[in-house]
């Protein structure tokens, strides 16, 4: 897996890692640590549902100018000394940024977690330019040094337990002394690493959590203070965002400090945000470029169902609770966005026209815990059924379009309904045996692999009901005498 | 009150006893109780798989089919969110607002059974008896989209006889999702496994829910692991009475 194309279609994906018993037992663990952690944190909010609220208006608000508010951010940007690029793809994005750093002649820079970078597979760029970009947020290290790809938008290294990092740290930092499992030590061999990195590199990039249209302020949220080390530390930092980042005032930003944190790490406050306005002679870097992404996003934007999509600020609480991506994993959804806002974000972006990230919206059972949990109530499972709808378009007529479309000619008349299920009554014949169908076939033989099915009965609801009235009293078994 | 009942096709093709038992416990109440036999599915299975225009004329079909009711009760959870959340939206979607606007109209009065019972009745006590060893799984659609809350576990505390018995990660999904257990197999397979694994671990002889799809589901799990445990529908405990068992 790179950037956003799956390279296979979801169930095939997910059928390996559903195999995998140990991915399962850390998925387990961890997702479910974080969900209790994350109820706790928000049940101690009364008001919490009224942020929810709030947050969805307030990015549906900067969503509805989205032009305007670029055009505002750009000009709040070079007022204050940096420069803004816009970039209509990933192939334009990672050339800008290439660009900026042959300009200055780097051959080595370092990375704030971005998962934007990744959309646009930044690093895999750069190598081919033979500029070398280090990733400094502790998992996305693990997972840099392990030529691996992340399989969560917060936790990008979920799938590792303690004791394939331990062995990894070993073989790959180098260092002198044997490394034991514990958290701090293994924290601390990456810390002698990284630190070495920052005050020795001339250039950044990060992404975006947030960037503000009045001030020309961008801010990063993180926990480990690395990526402050990033934006403050080298001489030239550049930001890639993607344009449904931006807010339109400096207040706008408040509600998502509030629920942004206890949606994604359960704490009550984030414990480093980065706030940075275009650049301050001798303070920080001094040169400032930030790249305005497009890369499908004006798609999303102009469609009325799917929009409620770019609300997204990626705190990741919609993949903790969701169970399928519990059972199957981040990789399986095969692109840097997985989970319930993966399935939706990855097939729109793409334009709904990649015949794998197009098995994503199936991708859920539509329990509707992804809802319930979301800041910014992007309603997942309504989106996810609309794009079901989408992709089927995309495929035409398939066996699938005609077994529905027979489902429905059947069911548009009580009669025919009636005949149709005395019909499969008299077909199911010999799949049952004491009362059960314990295989069947074509497409929903995926049924029988792990489950029986309770065979149709000798009489239905509706034939019961009609002899019932026919003979008033005597059908009625449990009813009024 | 007369209720018009909407038995869904699942039930009435799969699970007929689910609507006797429907019938029963309502009129033992003192309602009268209608069946339009014109009536055939609400189009969720088309809709959740992508087929608008299929589901929209199966919607279209419950409008006409319902248009006079009063209330409209069935004993499926996922079906009454599908008529009152999701209906309306596909309608829209498709431009068709005349259609969005019926079903709309009608949403007020459809219920689900245990919401109709506890909520819209007032009554949690319903005169049931039935003596088994019972755990209770809330679905998604009635947990999520109804909000049905507790009126289930309220109407399974006052029937005589039962023991009920909590079921750990109750609120997780079985991994039913209509065609997703068909395209998904593995993943949904999974769930269940879960789930199957909860629901064993109370001891219970039966797990009840309020919808026969996530029932079904369940079951065809527990069968195949030879597990002894059954699933029956809620309405079928609640129309059980010392005189007659349904389930
Ligand atoms: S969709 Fe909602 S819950 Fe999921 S990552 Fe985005 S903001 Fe968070």
């Amino acid at each position: 897996m790179s950037g956003l194309h799956p390279s296979r279609p979801f169930p095939e994906a997910a059928r390996e890692a559903v195999g995998n018993p140990q991915l399962r037992a850390n998925l387990r663990k961890v997702t479910n640590t974080i969900r209790e952690k994350r109820l706790r944190a928000v049940e101690e909010l009364p008001h919490w549902e009224e942020l929810r609220q709030l947050g969805a208006a307030t990015k549906d608000a900067s969503l509805a100018n989205l032009s305007d508010r670029l055009l505002e951010l750009e000009a709040s940007v070079v007022a204050r000394g940096g420069r803004v690029h816009w970039a209509r793809d990933a192939a334009e994005a990672r050339e800008l940024v290439a660009q900026i750093a042959q300009a200055h002649q780097v051959t080595e820079l370092i990375k704030v977690k971005s998962i934007t970078s990744d959309e646009i597979e930044l690093n895999a760029a750069l190598d081919a330019h033979g500029i070398h970009a280090i990733e400094t947020d502790l998992a996305e290290l693990i997972v840099q040094l392990s030529h691996d790809t992340p399989s969560h938008i917060l936790v990008p290294a979920i799938h590792r337990n303690r004791a394939e990092i331990q062995a990894l740290f070993n073989r790959e930092l180098g260092d002198p002394q044997h490394l034991s499992d514990e958290p701090a030590v293994l924290a601390g061999a990456a810390r002698r690493y990284l630190r070495q990195k920052f005050l020795t590199t001339k250039m950044a990039v990060s992404g975006a959590n947030f960037a503000v249209a009045e001030t020309g302020t961008v801010c990063v949220v993180e926990s480990e203070g690395n990526g402050r080390m990033c934006v403050t530390l080298p001489e030239v930092l550049v930001s890639i965002m993607g344009i449904e980042k931006v807010l339109q005032t400096w207040e706008d930003i408040s509600v998502f400090m509030e629920v942004l944190p206890r949606s994604s790490t359960a704490e009550r406050m984030n414990p480093y945000t980065s706030f940075w306005s275009g650049v301050t002679p001798g303070d920080g870097p001094q040169e400032f470029h930030l790249i305005l992404l497009d890369n499908g996003r004006t798609d999303v934007l102009a469609d009325e169902v799917g929009r409620q999509t770019l609300r997204c600020i990626r705190c990741s609480a919609c993949l903790n609770v969701c169970p399928v991506y519990e059972r199957a994993g981040g990789h399986a959804y095969g692109s840097v966005y997985p989970g319930p806002i993966g399935a939706i974000l990855t097939p729109q972006l793409l334009n709904m026209t990649d015949k794998n990230a197009n098995t994503l919206p199936g991708a859920s059972s539509l329990c509707g815990a992804c809802y319930d949990a979301c800041p910014v109530r992007i309603n997942i499972p309504q989106v996810l059924i609309y794009l079901r709808g989408e992709a089927n378009d995309q495929k035409g007529v398939t066996l699938e379009s005609l077994a529905m479309q027979g489902m429905r000619y059947a069911m548009s008349e009580g009669w025919r309904f009636e005949g149709a299920v005395k019909l499969a009554r008299l077909g199911q014949g010999p799949l049952v045996r004491n009362g059960q169908i314990t295989a069947l076939p074509g497409l929903l033989g995926g049924w029988t692999q792990s489950r029986d099915l309770s065979a149709f009965p000798p009489q239905s609801f509706r034939e019961w009901w009609r002899t019932r009235n026919a003979e008033p009293g005597a059908g009625s078994e449990g009813g009024q005498p | 009150m007369k209720i018009d009942l909407f038995i869904t096709c699942l039930n009435d093709a799969l699970f007929p006893q689910t609507g006797q038992a429907t019938v029963a416990l309502l009129e033992r109440l003192g309602h009268e109780v209608r069946f339009n036999a014109a009536q055939t599915c609400c189009g969720q299975m088309h809709l959740n798989t992508g087929y608008r225009t299929d589901a929209l004329s199966l919607v279209r079909k419950f409008v006409d089919d319902f248009r006079d009711a009063e209330v409209i009760v069935l004993p499926s959870g996922s079906c009454a969110a599908m008529l009152r959340e999701l209906a309306p939206d596909a309608a829209h979607w498709e431009g068709d607002e005349a259609l969005r606007d019926e079903v709309r109209a009608l949403s007020g009065r459809i219920f689900e059974l245990s919401e109709f019972l506890v909520k819209k009745l007032g009554v949690t006590d319903v005169g049931a008896a039935y003596p088994h060893r019972v755990t209770y799984h809330p679905t998604c659609h009635a947990m999520r989209s109804l909000h049905v809350g507790d009126a289930p576990l309220q109407l399974l505390r006052n029937v005589r006889g039962l023991t009920l018995l909590e079921l750990p990660h109750a609120d997780e999904c079985c991994g039913f999702g209509g065609t997703f257990s068909v395209k998904n197999p593995d993943v949904s397979t999974a769930m269940l496994a879960d789930k199957a694994r909860h629901i064993l671990e109370t001891g219970a002889e039966a797990c009840t829910a309020g919808d026969n799809s996530c029932l079904m589901h369940i079951g065809g799990g527990l069968h195949r692991l030879r597990s002894g445990a059954r699933t029956v529908h809620l309405a079928e405990i609640l129309a059980s009475t010392e005189a007659k068992v349904w389930a």
